[in-house]
C-alpha cells in the first residue's frame, strides 16, 4: 500500500516513524524528555583541603592527639574492648541457643496446647480460613492495635524530623527535587501507566482476601504505598497532589485509624463482660466473613499505604 | 463496682484515641485534649485504685473474646492502679510547669506532633503498667522508645537531636536484648502471658531443666531494661538527652519514662520469673553492685557539671542506681523501698526540672551556675521550689527522700551481707548530694545586684500554682509516708 501513497502521506504513518527509528535516525526521546549527562561529582581541591585542616586542627588543638596519650590509650582500649564485647555477646548466645530444645522437636515446649487450639478451632472461633491473619486480628487483637499505632507514631516522628513549611516546598521545588534523575522520564511514565494500576488492583485484592489468602492489611498496604511512590516518581507531585494531598492523606489515615480503634474497643468491651460479638462471623470462605478480621484489614491497609508513601515523601521533600 | 473493671482498658485506649485525634487539630486543640486526657485517666485510674484498695484483690481483664493463653489479658491490682495514678499527676504537673517553653522552644505547626507524643507515652506508660502479657509490653516498649526519641528531638536544635540519636541507639539495644530475652522465654516455656510463664519457668527450676538459658534470659531481659532506664554503665545517653530537651520532655523523661520500664522489671521479676528464682541467680548480685556504682559516680559526675540541667540530670543516675540497689538487696522489704523511691524521685526529679527552668528563665536562659548567683531573689517560687526539691533530694526529714533512705537503710540491716557496702555507699552518697545540691542552693540564695529583671508571681500563676502542687505532693509523700508504704506492701503482696 505504502508504495502508492506519497511522501508527505506516508511520513504521518506509524510504519514510517517506526522504521526511520529502527534505522537510528531519530531517537524519540530528543526533545520530548529533558536529558542531560549526570554531572560527576567532583570535589574542589580546596575544600578537600579546608576539610583535612579542619581535621587536623580538631584533633590536635581540641584534643591535643600528639601529646594526648590518655586520648590514644582511650581510643585503643575503646576498640579491643569493643571486639571483645562482641565476640564474648556472640559466643554466650551461640552457647545459650545449644541450649535451648531443638527446632522442631515434637516435644519442643512450643508445642503446646495454644498453638494446636490456635490450629483446630481457629477457623471456628475467627471465622477467617487464614488462620494467621485470623490470630493476630482476633486473638491478640490488642498487639496488633498497638503495632498500628507504632506506624502512626513512627510518621508522627518523621514529620518532626524532616517536615517543613509549604512555602519552603513551593520555592525548592525544582531545585532540590530531581538533582540527578530527568523530568518527564518517559520510559519510567509508560511502564508506571501500565504498572500502577495492577499494583493497586493487587494491593486491594491482598487486603481483601486477607482473610482467605496468605496477605492482609499489613502486606497489601506496603503493596498500595509502593504503588503510590511508582506513581510519584514517574509523574511528580503535581499530578498526585490532584487525588492525595495532605488533607487527603489526613483524612484518610485518621478516619482508618480512629475505625479501627472503634472496632477494636467494641470487641475488648464486649468480650470482657461477656456479651456476644455482633459483628457476624459469616460462612467460612466468603468473601464477606471472618467477622472483624475483614474491617480491620481495610483500615490497617489504608493506614500501612498512607504511612509509606508518606516516608517517601517526607524524606524526598519534607512534606506531603 | 461492675464497671470499674472496664476502667484500665478504657484509660489505655482513651489515650491512644486521642493521640490519634490530635494528628488531626491544631497545636491548641490538641493541648487542651491532652489536658483533658490526661486528668481524665487519673480519673479513672482513681476509682480502679478505690476498688483494688477496697478488696484487696486483683483482677483479670480479658482483651477480646478469648480468655488466657489465648488471647491478650490486662491484670491491675492496687499498685498498678496507683502507679498509673502517680503516673497521670506528674505527667499533668510536668506539663502545666513547661507549658510556655513548649510554646516557645517548638515551632508552632508541629505542637500538636508533640502532643501526640504525649498521649501515645501515656498510653504506652499505661499498658507496661496493666499488661499480663510480655509480647504486648514488648509492642508498648517500642511506642515508649519512640515517643521518648520524639519528645527528645522536638526541639530541632542540633545537641537535641544528637542526643535523640544517642538515645535512640542505646535505647534500641536495649529493646533488641529484651526481645532476644523474650523469645528464649518463649521457647523454653511456650507461652506469652506472665502467668502461665511463671508456671512453666517453676517447673522448668525444679527440674533443673535449662539452667543456663534462663539464666542467660534473665541477664538478657534485665540488662536490656537497665539500658532502657540508665543504670549507671549505661547511662551515656542521659545527660544529653535530659540536658537538651525542652523541659516538660526533661521531666516527663526522668520520671516516667525510666520508671515505667522500672515497674515492668519488677512486674517481671515478681510475676514472669519469680521472685525466688531471680533471687537465686546471681543475677541481683550485678544489679546491686551497679546501682552502687551508679550512687556515687553518677553523684560525682554531678559534682563536676557546671550546667544546672545536666546536673539534675546527672543525679538521676545516682537515683537510679537507689532503685537498683534495693532491687540488689533480694527481699521484699528493699523492693518495697525500691518502689517508694520510684515514687519519690519521680516526684523530685520533676520538681527540681520546672524549678530549675525558672531559675535559669531569669538568668537569660543561661545555665551555667555563675549566672545563677541570686536568681532565687528575681523569681521568688522557682527558688523555693528548688530548695525544696534539693532538700528532699539530700534527705532532709519532712520530704519524700528522707523516707526513701530511711526504708533503704531498714531494708540494708537486714541483709547479711550486703548491709555493710550498702550502708556506707547510702552515706558517701548524701554527703555528695548534699554537696552538689547545697552548692546550688547557696549559690541561688547569695544576694547579688544583677543586671538580670525579676519575674513576680503574677506574671505566670499556673507555673507558680504547678510548683505549689509538687512542693504539696512531696511534702505528702513525706509526711504521710505509712500508708504510702502499706500500700506498696499490699500491692506487691497481690502480685506474685
Amino acid at each position: 500500500m505504502s508504495r502508492i501513497r506519497k511522501q508527505s502521506e506516508y511520513e504521518k504513518t506509524f510504519a514510517y516513524r517506526f522504521f526511520r527509528w529502527m534505522g537510528g535516525e531519530k531517537d524519540a526521546f530528543v526533545g520530548n524528555m529533558e536529558m542531560r549527562p549526570q554531572k560527576e561529582y567532583v570535589e574542589e581541591e580546596a575544600t578537600i583541603e579546608e576539610r583535612m585542616r579542619d581535621r587536623r586542627q580538631a584533633m590536635e588543638e581540641v584534643y591535643d592527639s600528639g601529646h594526648n596519650r590518655e586520648l590514644r590509650f582511650f581510643n585503643w582500649l575503646y576498640r579491643c574492648f569493643s571486639i571483645i564485647f562482641c565476640i564474648a555477646i556472640v559466643a554466650m548466645l551461640v552457647l545459650t541457643v545449644s541450649y535451648l530444645p531443638s527446632v522442631g522437636g515434637e516435644d519442643k515446649p512450643t508445642n503446646n496446647q495454644v498453638s494446636e487450639t490456635y490450629i483446630t478451632d481457629g477457623l471456628k472461633d475467627t471465622g477467617a480460613v487464614n488462620i494467621v491473619t485470623g490470630m493476630i486480628l482476633s486473638y491478640r487483637a490488642f498487639d496488633t492495635f498497638g503495632e498500628t499505632n507504632v506506624l502512626f507514631i513512627a510518621t508522627c516522628c518523621v514529620m518532626i524530623m524532616l517536615m517543613v513549611d509549604e512555602d519552603k516546598i513551593r520555592e525548592n521545588k525544582d531545585s532540590n527535587d530531581r538533582m540527578f534523575e530527568p523530568k518527564n522520564d518517559v520510559i519510567l511514565q509508560v511502564v508506571a501507566k501500565l504498572l500502577v494500576p495492577m499494583v493497586f488492583l493487587f494491593g486491594i485484592y491482598i487486603i481483601l482476601n486477607g482473610h482467605l489468602s496468605p496477605g492482609g492489611g499489613f502486606s497489601g498496604g506496603a503493596m498500595i504505598g509502593a504503588g503510590m511512590i511508582l506513581y510519584v516518581a514517574a509523574f511528580g507531585f503535581d499530578r498526585m497532589e490532584k487525588f492525595f494531598n495532605e488533607k487527603v492523606y489526613k483524612c484518610v489515615k485518621v478516619t482508618a485509624l480512629i475505625c479501627y480503634g472503634c472496632i477494636v474497643t467494641y470487641y475488648f468491651l464486649t468480650g470482657a463482660n461477656g456479651l456476644a460479638c455482633l459483628i457476624p462471623l459469616g460462612v467460612p470462605g466468603r468473601i464477606l466473613s471472618g467477622g472483624i478480621t475483614l474491617p480491620i484489614n481495610i483500615f490497617v491497609g489504608s493506614e500501612v499505604a498512607c504511612t509509606m508513601y508518606a516516608f517517601y515523601a517526607l524524606f524526598r521533600r519534607g512534606g506531603l | 463496682m461492675e464497671i470499674i473493671r472496664n476502667f484500665p482498658c478504657l484509660s489505655i485506649l482513651l489515650a491512644m484515641f486521642s493521640a490519634i485525634i490530635s494528628s488531626a487539630l491544631k497545636g491548641k486543640g490538641a493541648r487542651r485534649l491532652n489536658t483533658f486526657v490526661v486528668s481524665a485517666v487519673g480519673a479513672l485510674s482513681a476509682c480502679t485504685l478505690y476498688l483494688t484498695y477496697t478488696t484487696g484483690e486483683s483482677y483479670v481483664y480479658v482483651m477480646g473474646h478469648f480468655p488466657a493463653p489465648f488471647g491478650n489479658e490486662i491484670r491491675f491490682g492496687s499498685l498498678e492502679a496507683g502507679m498509673a495514678l502517680f503516673f497521670c499527676v506528674i505527667m499533668l504537673f510536668s506539663l502545666n510547669g513547661g507549658r510556655d517553653k513548649i510554646r516557645l522552644e517548638i515551632d508552632p505547626g508541629k505542637e500538636n506532633l508533640y502532643y501526640i507524643m504525649v498521649d501515645l507515652l501515656l498510653s504506652s506508660l499505661l499498658v507496661l503498667v496493666y499488661t499480663n502479657d510480655l509480647f504486648t509490653a514488648y509492642v508498648f516498649v517500642e511506642i515508649n522508645t519512640i515517643a521518648a526519641c520524639g519528645l527528645i528531638m522536638i526541639m530541632e536544635s542540633g545537641r537535641a537531636i544528637e542526643a535523640a540519636t544517642r538515645y535512640m541507639i542505646m535505647s534500641l539495644l536495649g529493646s533488641g536484648l529484651f526481645l532476644i530475652g523474650l523469645c528464649m522465654l518463649y521457647d523454653m516455656t511456650g507461652h506469652l502471658l506472665m502467668s502461665y510463664i511463671q508456671a512453666s519457668v517453676r517447673d522448668i527450676a525444679a527440674e533443673g531443666l535449662y539452667v543456663i538459658p534462663l539464666l542467660v534470659t534473665i541477664a538478657l531481659i534485665v540488662v536490656g531494661l537497665a539500658i532502657k532506664s540508665a543504670l549507671f554503665p549505661f547511662h551515656a545517653w542521659l545527660p544529653d538527652a535530659y540536658g537538651y530537651s525542652t523541659v516538660s520532655s526533661a521531666a516527663m523523661l526522668s520520671s516516667l519514662v525510666s520508671k515505667g520500664y522500672i515497674f515492668l522489671l519488677i512486674k517481671i521479676i515478681y510475676r514472669v520469673i519469680g521472685f525466688d528464682i531471680f533471687v537465686q541467680s546471681r543475677i541481683i548480685n550485678v544489679l546491686f553492685v551497679f546501682g552502687l556504682a551508679g550512687m556515687i559516680m553518677g553523684s560525682t559526675s554531678a559534682i563536676r557539671e557546671n550546667d544546672i540541667r545536666r546536673m539534675i540530670s546527672y543525679s538521676s543516675v545516682a537515683q537510679i542506681g537507689y532503685i537498683y540497689m534495693g532491687f540488689g538487696l533480694g527481699s521484699s522489704v528493699g523492693m518495697v523501698a525500691s518502689v517508694f523511691h520510684i515514687l519519690s524521685h519521680a516526684a523530685t526529679k520533676s520538681l527540681l526540672f520546672v524549678s530549675g527552668v525558672g531559675l535559669t528563665d531569669v538568668a537569660d536562659d543561661n545555665k551555667q551556675f555563675i549566672e545563677l548567683t541570686g536568681a532565687a531573689y528575681r523569681n521568688v517560687c522557682a527558688g523555693l521550689a528548688f530548695t525544696v526539691g534539693s532538700l528532699s533530694m539530700v534527705g532532709i526529714p519532712l520530704f519524700s527522700g528522707f523516707i526513701s533512705k530511711l526504708l533503704f537503710s531498714q531494708a540494708a540491716v537486714q541483709s547479711q551481707m550486703k548491709m555493710l557496702p550498702a550502708l556506707i555507699v547510702l552515706a558517701i552518697s548524701t554527703i555528695l548530694n548534699t554537696i552538689y545540691f547545697m552548692k546550688t542552693v547557696i549559690r541561688i540564695y547569695t544576694p547579688i545586684r544583677s543586671k538580670y529583671a525579676s519575674v513576680s508571681i503574677k506574671e505566670n500563676p499556673l507555673y507558680a500554682f504547678t510548683l505549689l502542687c509538687f512542693i504539696v505532693l512531696n511534702i505528702v509523700l513525706g509526711m504521710c509516708s505509712q500508708p504510702i508504704t502499706d500500700w506498696i506492701t499490699q500491692g506487691l503482696s497481690v502480685f506474685a
